[in-house]
C-alpha cells in the first residue's frame, strides 16, 4: 500500500472514529445516570436523519436551518422518550427498562418504516462535503474535513458541560450516587431529560454527518452504526465520556483498517469489532477507562 | 416555634413494621438525641423526614407545612440536610466539587443558559465556587479543597460531609452517627463543632449517635427507640436512669458511668 492510499484511509478512520464517538456519548450518558443501555438511540440516530430530510422537503428549509432545526426536534424526542418509556419505570426493575428501551427501538423503526417508508431516500449535503481534495498527493473528501472538525467543536462543549457547569455537575453527582444527589436537592428528573437531550443532541449531529458520507436514509439506518457505538462505549468503558471518544476512534479504525489492509476479511468488519468488544470484557470487563 | 412536628409516624416494610407511632415535635435551636440499638429505627425516621421514604401512616410537617410525600429535592430546598451513617460523599470528585453540588439549590439559571454559558449563568457559577470556598474555610478543609473526596482522611470526610449539607443553607440538620470511627480526641473536636456550626447556622439538629459521651454531652433531650418503638423522651439525667433504656441496651449504662 503506498503511503498516500494509507494517508488516505488514516484520514477516513479518523473521520469515522469521530463518527462513532459522538454516537457512543450517548450511550455512555444515559447508562452513567440510570444504569440503562438505551436500546432507542440508534433509532433516534435515525429520526434525526429523517427530521433533516422533511424539514427541507417539507418547509423547503435551506440545509443549514434544516440541521438546526432537526438537532432540536432530536433532542426533544430523546426527552420525550424518557419520559414516555424510562421515566415511569425508574423503580421498577432494570430489566423492565431494557425491555422498554428495545420496545421503543422497535416503535421507532416500525414508525419511520410506515410513515416515511421502507425505501432509501437520498440525503442532500452542500457540494464542499462530496467535493475530493488532493493534498500532497492523498485524496480527501470534504466531509472528511468537516467531520472532525464539527465533532471538535460539539466535544468540546460537552466537555465544557459535563465538566465546567453546574448541570454537568449534578450529572456526575448523580451516575456517582442517585439517592445522595437528591438529598443534596438536585431535580433528578430534570437532570435526567437533560441528560438525554445531549445524547439525542449529539446523536443527531452525528447522524447529520452520517448521512453526508453515506448519502441514503431510511429506517434501519440506525442499527449498525448504533451497534457500532454501543460497542465502542462498552470498549471504552461504559460511563465513561473519554472512554466513549476512545472506544468511538478504536471501532472507526477498525473498520476502515481492516478494510484497507485485508481486503479479503472486509465483509467480516463487524465480526472484527464484536470480537475487540468479547477481548475487552475478558481482560478487562469494566472497560478501558471504566470504573470498576 | 416548632420547626418539625412528626405526627405519629409508622412505617411497615411488607409485615415488618420498622418505626411505630412515632412522635417528635421539635422546637426552633433545639439539639435532640436519638438513640437506640442497632436496627431500631433511628435511621428509618430520617429517611421519611428527608422524604427518602414514605411512611405508611401520619404526616411530617416542616414550620407548619405538610411535607410528608414530598420530593426528596423539594425537602432539601424547604431547608432539611442530612449526613450518612456511612459516608456517603462523591468519592471520586474533589472536595469542592461535593460542596458546590450542595449549593446548587440556590442557583436558578436554566439549562439553556448554562448551555449557551449567558453571563448570568457565568455569574451564578463564580458565586457557588465562592460560596463553597467559604464554607471550606470554615470547616477548615481549605487546603484539601482540589483533593479527591475519597482520599481524605477519615475524621475530615466527616466535616466535609457536615460542610456539604450546610451548603444546601438547612435550618434542620440530621446527623447520622457522626462521631462512628473516630478517635476520644476527634470525637471532642467534632462535639465543639457540633455546638458551633448549630451557633453560628442557628441550625435545629438531630443526632443519632452510639457514643453516649457525645449523646449525654450535647443534646438537652433524648429519645430513645427500641424496636421501632419510642421507649423514653427526657433529659439525658432521666434517660440515663431509665429502667427501660437500661433494659434495652443491656448495660451501656454501666460502661458510660
Amino acid at each position: 500500500m503506498s503511503l498516500s492510499i494509507f494517508f488516505q484511509n488514516l484520514i477516513n478512520a479518523i473521520s469515522l472514529g469521530f463518527l462513532f464517538a459522538l454516537i457512543a456519548i450517548g450511550y455512555t450518558m444515559v447508562y452513567g445516570v440510570l444504569r440503562l443501555i438505551n436500546f432507542a438511540h440508534g433509532d433516534i440516530f435515525m429520526m434525526a436523519a429523517f427530521f433533516v430530510f422533511y424539514t427541507m422537503t417539507i418547509f423547503s428549509l435551506p440545509w443549514g436551518i434544516a440541521c438546526l432545526v432537526a438537532i432540536v426536534l432530536t433532542m426533544l424526542l430523546g426527552l420525550s422518550v424518557e419520559r414516555v418509556a424510562y421515566r415511569p419505570l425508574r423503580n421498577a426493575p432494570r430489566i423492565s427498562s431494557l425491555c422498554s428501551a428495545i420496545g421503543v427501538s422497535f416503535l421507532l423503526e416500525n414508525f419511520a418504516v410506515v410513515v416515511f417508508g421502507g425505501r432509501p431516500k437520498s440525503f442532500y449535503c452542500p457540494e464542499f462535503f462530496t467535493k475530493t481534495f488532493i493534498l500532497g498527493g492523498v485524496r480527501v473528501l470534504g466531509i472528511n474535513f468537516v467531520t472532525p472538525l464539527v465533532s471538535i467543536v460539539f466535544l468540546s462543549l460537552l466537555s465544557y458541560l459535563v465538566y465546567r457547569t453546574k448541570n454537568g455537575l449534578a450529572m456526575r453527582a448523580i451516575s456517582k450516587d442517585f439517592d445522595t444527589a437528591r438529598l443534596m436537592g438536585i431535580n433528578i428528573d430534570r437532570t435526567i431529560s437533560f441528560t438525554f437531550m445531549i445524547g439525542s443532541g449529539l446523536a443527531a449531529v452525528g447522524a447529520i454527518l452520517w448521512a453526508s458520507r453515506y448519502p441514503q436514509i431510511w429506517p434501519f439506518m440506525g442499527v449498525f452504526p448504533g451497534w457500532r457505538a454501543f460497542t465502542a462505549a462498552i470498549i471504552g468503558g461504559i460511563g465513561s465520556i473519554r472512554g466513549a471518544m476512545v472506544g468511538g476512534f478504536l471501532v472507526g479504525f477498525i473498520s476502515i483498517m481492516l478494510v484497507a489492509f485485508l481486503p479479503e476479511l472486509a465483509g467480516y468488519k463487524d465480526a472484527f469489532i464484536f470480537i475487540a468488544l468479547i477481548l475487552v470484557l475478558l481482560f478487562k470487563p469494566e472497560g478501558l477507562f471504566g470504573e470498576e | 416555634m416548632s420547626i418539625l412536628k412528626a405526627d405519629h409516624l409508622t412505617i411497615r416494610f411488607g409485615g415488618l413494621t420498622a418505626v411505630s407511632d412515632f412522635y417528635l415535635d421539635l422546637e426552633e435551636g433545639e439539639l435532640v438525641g436519638l438513640i437506640g440499638p442497632n436496627g431500631a429505627g433511628k435511621t428509618t425516621v430520617f429517611n421519611m423526614i428527608t422524604g427518602v421514604y414514605h411512611p405508611t401512616q401520619g404526616e411530617i410537617y416542616f414550620r407548619d407545612q405538610k411535607i410528608t410525600r414530598q420530593s426528596v429535592d423539594k425537602i432539601t430546598a424547604l431547608g432539611i440536610a442530612r449526613t450518612f451513617q456511612n459516608i456517603r460523599l462523591f468519592a471520586n470528585l474533589s472536595v469542592i466539587e461535593n460542596v458546590m453540588i450542595a449549593c446548587h439549590l440556590r442557583i436558578k439559571s436554566s439549562v439553556l443558559s448554562a448551555a449557551f454559558g449567558l453571563p448570568s449563568y457565568l455569574q451564578e457559577e463564580n458565586y457557588i465556587r465562592e460560596e463553597a470556598e467559604k464554607l471550606l474555610k470554615e470547616v477548615k478543609l481549605e487546603n484539601f479543597k482540589n483533593y479527591v473526596a475519597g482520599g481524605l482522611p477519615y475524621g475530615e470526610q466527616r466535616k466535609l460531609e457536615i460542610a456539604r449539607a450546610l451548603a444546601t443553607h438547612p435550618k434542620l440538620l440530621l446527623l447520622d452517627e457522626p462521631a462512628a470511627g473516630m478517635n476520644p480526641q476527634e470525637t471532642k473536636e467534632l462535639m465543639a463543632f457540633i455546638l458551633e456550626i448549630q451557633e453560628k447556622y442557628k441550625l435545629t439538629i438531630i443526632l443519632i449517635e452510639h457514643d453516649m459521651k457525645v449523646v449525654m454531652g450535647i443534646c438537652k433531650r433524648i429519645l430513645v427507640l427500641d424496636y421501632g418503638k419510642t421507649i423514653a423522651e427526657g433529659n439525658p439525667e432521666e434517660i440515663q436512669h431509665n429502667p427501660e433504656v437500661i433494659k434495652a441496651y443491656l448495660g451501656v449504662e454501666a460502661n458510660y458511668a
